[in-house]
Parts: structure tokens; sequence; C-alpha cells
């Protein structure tokens, strides 16, 4: 079955997975910024980031036929030195209109500190600048309830944001209706341990599928993670008895809605 | 469109087994001697929680941290799965 894994860190993962994300019938993977499970020790690590995500990554994805699309950013777990993240931040618009750029993320808050939340929102500021989406990293475990209070508070203050071009992701069963009654895009990461499982996951879509702002992703990256969880979503989805009209529209039409107003040129 | 289906067919044997599983890890960890940890009371606290409705969002909503205000500094290490209060 087509599918879009619309939050996926290929950068972490084999050539091994991205023959499985084919054979699954993955079409595209959108990969975000992120933190490489270290801190990088100085601009230019960050510089070569984002060349490899905008030019080697899509390289690989395309030698099994999948698009690959990536979102710039500094993430949050390095924004705690607000001078060095203000320097990567300067890097960022050079690459914003490469041809498989989405927007810019994932950034949010990960501890929810106050020099966290400062660079969140002038990343905010530069994607209105630029006229670009925006993907929003929510905090893990116990600081996910007021990490996502936190965030949306801050995007109240822009009043010039559409929400209907911010994706929320990482939402859990406390976090997913404040996302969505603020109409915002909300995001479901199927994680072994940490995030959501599949069987949740449904839950969700069956209480707020009608939305249709929602995605689910795998979030693969070096962790604990599976990188064909959204496949094995899918089957969930058919065992709760979902046509397969509907399950084409949570793994693909929604996903492709939310990417196409990149305006990224792809043969949908 | 949805056709409906028998909850109780599809996820009884998979949570019978996640609740001996708690049950194991509940004894595992009395005879380790970690019952003070906190995330174990926090633990314990939480299956209280199951008594009522919406289970899944209260127990998240239990581990939560319940401040509002962002922190001065980030802290060291990943989150650990409940929230510690001073």
């Amino acid at each position: 079955m087509r599918y879009i894994e619309p939050h996926a860190h290929m950068v972490s993962r084999t050539m091994d997975d991205y023959q499985a994300l084919a054979m699954a019938g993955c079409r595209a993977v959108c990969e975000p910024a992120f933190w490489a499970g270290f801190d990088r020790s100085s601009v230019a690590g960050f510089y070569d980031y984002f060349c490899q995500l905008t030019e080697y990554e899509p390289k690989r994805a395309a030698k099994y036929h999948i698009a690959h699309f990536s979102w710039i950013c500094i993430n949050p777990k390095e924004a705690e030195d607000p001078a060095f993240a203000r320097e990567v931040i300067q890097l960022i618009p050079q690459f914003l209109h490469k041809e498989n750029v989405l927007g810019v993320g994932e950034i949010g808050l990960n501890k929810n500190s106050k020099n966290e939340a400062a660079i969140f929102q002038e990343q905010v500021q530069l994607a209105l600048d630029h006229d670009q989406l925006i993907l929003i990293h929510t905090p893990h475990l116990e600081d996910k309830l007021k990490g996502t209070k936190l965030t949306i508070d801050m995007l109240r203050q822009f009043p010039q944001l559409d929400p209907g071009r911010v994706m929320i992701d990482h939402v859990e069963e406390h976090t997913i209706q404040q996302v969505l009654d603020a109409g915002f895009w909300a995001g479901i990461t199927l994680y072994p341990e940490s995030k959501c499982t599949p069987p949740r996951a449904v839950d969700m879509l069956e209480r707020f599928g009608d939305t249709n702002r929602l995605w689910m992703n795998s979030a693969c990256d070096w962790g604990v993670s599976d990188p064909l969880a959204l496949p094995k979503a899918i089957l969930e989805l058919r065992k709760r008895g979902f046509d397969e009209a509907a399950i084409d529209r949570f793994v693909y039409q929604n996903p492709l809605k939310f990417i196409q107003q990149s305006g990224v040129i792809w043969e949908w | 469109m949805k056709s409906s289906n028998n909850m109780m067919d599809l996820y009884f044997m998979d949570a019978r087994s996640k609740l001996i599983d708690i049950a194991a890890f509940m004894d595992r960890v009395e005879r380790s001697g970690e019952t003070e940890d906190f995330r174990y009371k926090e633990f314990v606290k939480a299956l209280g929680v199951l008594h009522g409705s919406g289970r899944a969002e209260a127990v998240l909503q239990h581990f939560s941290d319940p401040s509002e205000a962002p922190i001065d500094q980030a802290t060291a290490g990943p989150a650990l799965g409940a929230f510690q209060s001073t």
C-alpha cells in the first residue's frame, strides 16, 4: 500500500532500511534536522549536516525510488547556547530554497527552558520571514504536556501565523486535543517504548481522524525505533475495520496535503 | 468508512500479557528493594487512575510536570518518564 513516511531520520539508517521502506510501499520520506546524539562542536558541523540533508540523502533515497524531503533548523537540544544557536540560524536561509526542503523544523522545546523558548521563537519568525512551513517537536515523556502548552502559547504570539501551515509532532492522548483545537496539524509518532503504539495511534485516529489534520510517523533514528512502524499501523487500521480509502487518507493523502503547501515539486 | 470489530477478541490476550508483565515488574522491584524510587512510587499511584475513564490520558497526565513556566536552564540527561517534585 502506498504511504508517505513524514518523519524519519534517515541519515541514521542503512540502505537496508530504504529497501524495506520501498518494499512496504513508501513513496516519500521527510527528514527533519535533529540532534545527532551528541552536541556538535562547530557551526560548520551544522553546515555539513544541512548539505547532507539536502544533497546526499536524496540520492540515497532515489536508489530505491523514494522521494526525499527535508526540514532545516537547529534542534531544541542544541539551543541551550543561544549565541551558538544564532550562528547556526544564520546558515539556514541559504538552504530553505533547495528543491527538497519543506520548511523549518523540527524546532521546539526539549526541557522547556528559557533559552530553548527564545531560539524556538526566533526560528518561527525565520519561517514566517521566508514563508516556510513549520514542523515542531514536542518534548519527551514528563516534559511533553507542559512543553506542548508552552509551544501553543508562544505560537499564539505570532498573529500572522496560519496554524494550517504548522505541524506539531509527537502528540499523545494528553496533548492531541489542544493541538487540534488550536487549528494546528498533529503528528502521532510510533515508537516501541517512549511515544505511541499502533493500537493507541488508531484509538486517536478513531476519535480525531475526521479533522484530516493528522499524520502518523516512525521518527526512526539512531535510537530504539522502527522504520516499518507505519506499515504496522496500517495493519492495525485494517484489523480495526478501516477501509482502504480511509487508510490511504491517513497515511498518504493527509501528509501529502500538508507538505504540498511547501511548494516542493514532486510527481505526486 | 469503518466496520465494527470486537476489541476483546483483538486485544485481550495482549493486554493480559502486559498486565502480567506489570505484575512481574512490581515483584522484581520489590525483591530488589527499590520501592522507594520516586519513579516506582509514581507508577503505583498511576495505577489508581485506571478505575476511571479516559485512562490513557489520565496516566500520561499523572506522569507529567504540572508546572507552567519555562525553567531557567535545561537539565542534563534524558527525561525519566515521571516527574519528580522537589
